[in-house]
């Protein structure tokens, strides 16, 4: 992906082209590019005249970022605590098996990323999947198929 | 909205709101907190709208989407007031009675009625739900009250009146003598005492006279969600706490650092933010007393270790969030190196509520060394699930039992998780154990930021110590040499215990090694991050063994020690395990026996979830025994 | 000055030294790898733990090179308590770089001879001493951590050799566990890439890559 150096800049000027703001700026970049193109990243780089390291080094600590092209959907599995109790390794094994990829990557269709994230705050419906921003509560492994083919087939994208 | 210049402004127009809202003294709460969401609660709320408007009601009657209510499992939630009438399990097709019968007539609306399961009784209200009724909420309990996104609603309850007593009535070594006479700590963890933090920051020495505050929002125990609710349901108690602390401690900067997993917190703030500096709460010389601040929102990027204070200022100033030796205490020099106050949602929270009632009130709640309520989020094997606030002091009992309404399918309590990946697992045994900062870690767990997970037989503490393990070693920094590498070879030889490669000395090896990690790492993750392991060794040392001599999980969980099989007397040979089977390892013909090839098996469960039957059997694998 | 007392003896340092200092100045033995003097301390590989006494039967473990000298003080350096989390540590880097020759001789001296964790070779510890070489004296910037926990490595951004880069040699010539040094007959191992051609190595006849570094601490050629 190309990445329009003009959009970065803009992002880079609302923060006032403060170093501080790096986070954000990347956070905002990230919603922009759906990941964290390598172009982007020497962009804001140069514009903050930071180290690329530097850079790249926070781009790839915190765990929001994504410096891989995501897939169109996004499958969190929660295995937070109260989630971990209620038998959420199950479910994330049933989903690694049906969509056929481990936390973190992209199916080769680029429909689906799978990720696994710790507590979404909403334990009392554990265990919990959300795919996008909808939440599914109290998965079993048996649901799962069925909450997944309602994004397999939904006829957007390719 | 003119700017407030002095407390009679603010004092006018709190009548002024509160008179125009005499006129339409019923209203309707729906909670719109996250949990509810889940159950798409916005639906409920635009078909109670809806409902209002064709009934043509909307003079009489107010609808409120508030925070979390905190009983969270039985959501969508709706209250209505004055009467507090508490519907649970809403659904937008329920919207029409609701308005006509019960806001209209006045009439309860029985299938929505909670009904406690263990006693069988209905609850009309929300104070005759066990839930509620020993809880005692004077931080949570505006929640279900208020429109997080109205400034009007947190006036009109009261609020902005702590403000103007720190800012008019109170110097600011007053407002910390009152904090400590409260006995108010800190509720992000540590429980440390408040005010001594804030007087280390207000008297340390600052180059240019610059000091900070910070709000710690992020909240990374991967179990707990108070400060999300707080933020959601509440911003600006947290911002007047915020405020009346910075004028204690001459900060003129404040910080809130939200986690990015919580947007809708993050809005809800922004918004606050946004009035109060309307209403001249916030920004320069507020409600005309001199005093300037103003506070910024931070989003952090997803890192567990970016609550710790020093790693969370460096993640402020967009470094990595890597802690640093805290020789020299970030009261002293924090971020940008000067004088800075960090303390937790909870805290902050809890300040206006201190000083407009009084800290003699205040400290009466509570137990001698833990003052006031605590927030847990009570989650696992119980009936009642959801966020409460309770005061210090409760015993464990009261809260398994009594709040949260006893233990689901009549399994049997054995253990109750607290303080989060740093915290420990209590026993059933002490189940009388007073919950407050000093008799947890006694116990050996901790307060923590206040999760508490109720764990029944079918838990098996292996692999509760491999999970919070695993979380830790995922989100340790990975910058000193215990943590990062102590932590991994801890996870390693815990996985060889719960998949049956676990030798005799093993314990041995995990107390030494864990005792050192606890000890030699940098900073506080790595320094409590053996809890978990440590206190299931103390308390459930013969489960242990079973894994590692016997290669026998007691619980039935860990995968590489169980086995599937079918229940003869149950089956009834309808396929559906069979069909479904990812590996192909069942087979049978209809209407007759199944059966498992454990060759095949890879024991994903699904087949057992799926019978309708109950006929899946899981049982242990015993080479070895005897 | 200001007065502490370590392993007994009464000592005056200049405020602002470190622990490890003043306990160097004394003569004490105090083993050390991401310490560097001249560059800032880092407090990463805890082998130069000592305990400090708080009084009331408490103590706790401390990193001497990033532990300021305080008017005071108690601290033992070679206390039972400081021994036993030592090995640990050794024995815990040696997991991690098997290879290394400073370690294994460290490992030696403290009488460890087996490693009880499962090794799993990265051939770094970690210790930044490259990065803030790189950072604090050539005043570049090449290369840094990347990831988190036990995917943390020191690499370049995106693997490309840094614009940045001098091509001075100096983030393989000051790593003490050296692996990540040029190997005396290949290079590709090399941090950065960017002295690749640059840097002369001299090498025994048979190299046998004994991981010896190559730089002052003394690569000796047989
Ligand atoms: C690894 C680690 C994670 C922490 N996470 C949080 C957190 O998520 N929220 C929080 O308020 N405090 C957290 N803390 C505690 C903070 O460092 C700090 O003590 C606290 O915010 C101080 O506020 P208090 O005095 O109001 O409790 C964490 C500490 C450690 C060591
Ligand atoms: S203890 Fe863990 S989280 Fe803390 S500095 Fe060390 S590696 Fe990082
Ligand atoms: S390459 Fe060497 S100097 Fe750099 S961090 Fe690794 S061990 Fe330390
Ligand atoms: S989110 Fe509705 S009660 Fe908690
Ligand atoms: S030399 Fe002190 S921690 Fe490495």
């Amino acid at each position: 992906m190309r990445i329009d150096a003009s959009k970065v800049d803009r992002i880079v000027d609302a923060y006032g082209c403060h170093r501080d703001s790096l986070i954000s700026i990347l956070q905002d970049v990230q919603a922009e590019c759906s990941y964290l193109p390598e172009d982007a990243l020497k962009r804001v780089a140069k514009r903050l005249k930071l180290p690329l390291i530097q850079v790249y080094g926070v781009a790839t600590f915190f765990k929001a970022f994504s410096l891989q092209p995501r897939g169109e959907h996004m499958v969190r599995v929660c295995l937070g605590t109260a989630c971990h109790v209620r038998g959420a390794p199950a479910v994330l094994d049933e989903v690694r098996r049906q969509l056929d990829v481990e936390p973190g990557e992209t199916t080769e269709d680029s429909r689906f990323t799978l990720e696994t994230v710790n507590c979404l705050g909403a334990c009392a419906l554990g265990p919990l999947v959300v795919v996008d921003s909808e939440y599914q509560g109290q998965i079993t492994p048996g649901k799962v198929k069925r909450v997944l083919k309602q994004y397999m087939n939904d006829g957007r994208g390719k | 909205m003119q700017k407030l210049r002095s407390i009679a402004e603010l004092e006018r127009l709190r009548s002024r709101i509160l008179r125009r809202r005499n006129g339409t003294k019923k209203y309707v709460s729906v909670c719109g907190g996250t949990g509810c969401h889940a159950y798409k609660c916005q639906d409920v709320a635009s078909a109670l709208e809806g409902e209002i408007r064709r009934q043509d009601m909307g003079s009489r009657v107010e609808l409120k989407v508030t925070g979390c209510h905190g009983f969270c499992e039985r959501g969508p939630l709706v209250v209505i007031y004055p009467e507090e009438t508490f519907y649970q399990r809403v659904s937008p097709a329920d919207a029409v009675e609701i308005v006509s019968r019960t806001v209209g007539k006045g009439e309860v609306i029985e299938r929505l009625l909670y009904v406690d399961p263990q006693k069988n009784r209905v609850a009309r209200s929300e104070a005759e739900v066990p839930f509620y009724r020993k809880q005692q909420r004077i931080v949570f309990g505006k929640n279900g009250l208020i429109d997080p996104t109205n400034i009007e609603d947190y006036i009109a309850m009261g609020g902005y009146t702590a403000l103007p007593k720190a800012l008019f009535e109170m110097d600011p070594e007053g407002i910390i003598e009152e904090i400590k006479e409260s006995g108010l700590r800190g509720r992000g963890g540590a429980g440390f005492p408040t005010y001594q933090k804030w007087q280390t920051c207000r008297s340390a020495p600052s180059r240019d006279g610059v000091r900070y505050v910070i709000c710690n929002a992020d909240e990374g125990d991967p179990g707990a969600y108070m400060d999300r609710s707080l933020l959601e349901g509440n911003p600006h108690a947290i911002l007047e706490g915020m405020i009346i602390g910075a004028r204690a401690i001459d900060a003129h900067d404040g910080y809130v650092y939200v986690r990015m997993e919580y947007p809708l917190a993050v809005k809800n703030l922004g918004v606050a933010l946004d009035q109060a500096r309307q209403y001249g709460l916030l920004g320069q010389n507020i409600l005309g007393s001199g005093f300037d601040f103003d506070i910024k929102i931070s989003r952090g990027g997803g890192a567990f270790i970016c609550g710790e204070s020093t790693a969370l200022m460096a993640s402020l100033e967009g470094h990595i969030g890597e802690p640093r030796q805290k020789h020299i205490h970030t009261a002293l020099k924090g971020l940008y190196g000067r004088p800075t106050n960090l303390n937790n949602v909870e805290t902050w929270a809890n300040v206006p509520v201190i000083i407009s009632r009084g800290a003699k009130w205040y400290s009466k709640i509570g137990t001698e060394g833990s003052k006031g309520t605590k927030i847990f989020s009570l989650v696992g094997k119980v009936h009642n699930t959801g966020l409460v606030e309770v005061p210090m002091g409760i015993t464990l009992r009261e809260m398994v039992y009594d709040i949260g309404g006893g233990m689901r399918n009549g399994k049997k309590l054995k253990a109750i998780q607290t303080g989060g990946p740093s915290g420990g697992c209590i026993p059933e045994s002490l189940i009388d154990l007073p919950v407050d900062f000093d008799e947890l870690t006694k116990a050996g767990s901790m307060m923590g930021s206040g999760g508490m997970i109720v764990m029944d037989e079918g838990t098996c503490m292996v692999d509760m110590a491999r999970y919070f393990t695993k979380f830790l070693t995922e989100e340790s920094c990975g910058k000193c040499v215990p943590c990062r590498e102590g932590l991994d070879r801890m996870l390693d030889m815990l996985t060889d215990i719960t998949e049956g490669r676990g030798s005799e000395g093993d314990l041995d090896l995990l107390e030494e090694l864990g005792g050192v990690i606890k000890e030699a790492s940098l900073c506080g993750l790595g320094g409590t991050a053996p809890n978990p392991l440590l206190s299931t060794i103390r308390y459930f040392r013969d489960e242990y063994e079973a894994h590692v001599v016997h290669k026998h999980c007691p619980a039935g969980v860990c995968k590489a020690l169980i086995t599937y099989s079918v229940d003869e007397a149950k089956c009834t040979g309808c396929r559906v395990c069979a069909r479904e089977c990812p590996e192909g390892a069942i087979s049978g013909e209809k209407k007759k026996l199944h059966v498992i090839d454990p060759a095949k098996c890879i024991k994903c469960g699904l087949c057992r979830d799926l019978c309708k039957f109950d006929a899946i059997l899981v049982s242990w694998e015993r080479w070895e025994y005897d | 000055m200001i007065e502490l007392t370590i392993d007994g003896t009464k000592v005056r340092a200049a405020p602002g030294t470190t622990v490890l200092e003043a306990a160097r100045e004394m003569g004490i033995v105090i083993p050390t790898l991401c310490y560097y003097p001249g560059l800032s301390s880092y407090g990463e590989c805890r082998v130069c733990l000592v305990e400090m006494v708080k009084g009331r039967g408490r103590s706790s473990l401390e990193a001497s090179c990033a532990l300021p000298v305080e008017q005071g003080q108690v601290i033992l350096t070679s206390s039972a308590k400081v021994k036993k989390a030592r090995r640990v540590v050794v024995e815990l880097l040696l997991a991690s770089c098997p290879s290394s020759k400073t370690l294994q001789c460290m490992a030696s001296n403290m009488g460890i001879n087996q490693v009880r964790f499962k090794i799993k070779p990265r051939e770094c510890i970690l210790c930044g001493r490259c990065v803030r070489y790189c950072k604090e004296q050539m005043r570049s910037g090449g290369i840094g951590f990347t990831g988190r926990g036990t995917a943390r490595r020191v690499t370049t951004a995106f693997g490309h050799t840094p614009e940045e880069c001098r091509n001075c040699g100096g983030c393989q010539w000051i790593c003490p566990v050296c692996e990540r040094a040029c190997t005396a007959d290949s290079l590709v191992n090399g941090l950065c890439g960017g002295c690749q051609n640059l840097a002369h190595v001299e090498t025994c006849e048979i190299c046998t890559g004994c991981s010896e570094s190559v730089g002052a601490h003394g690569h000796t050629v047989y």
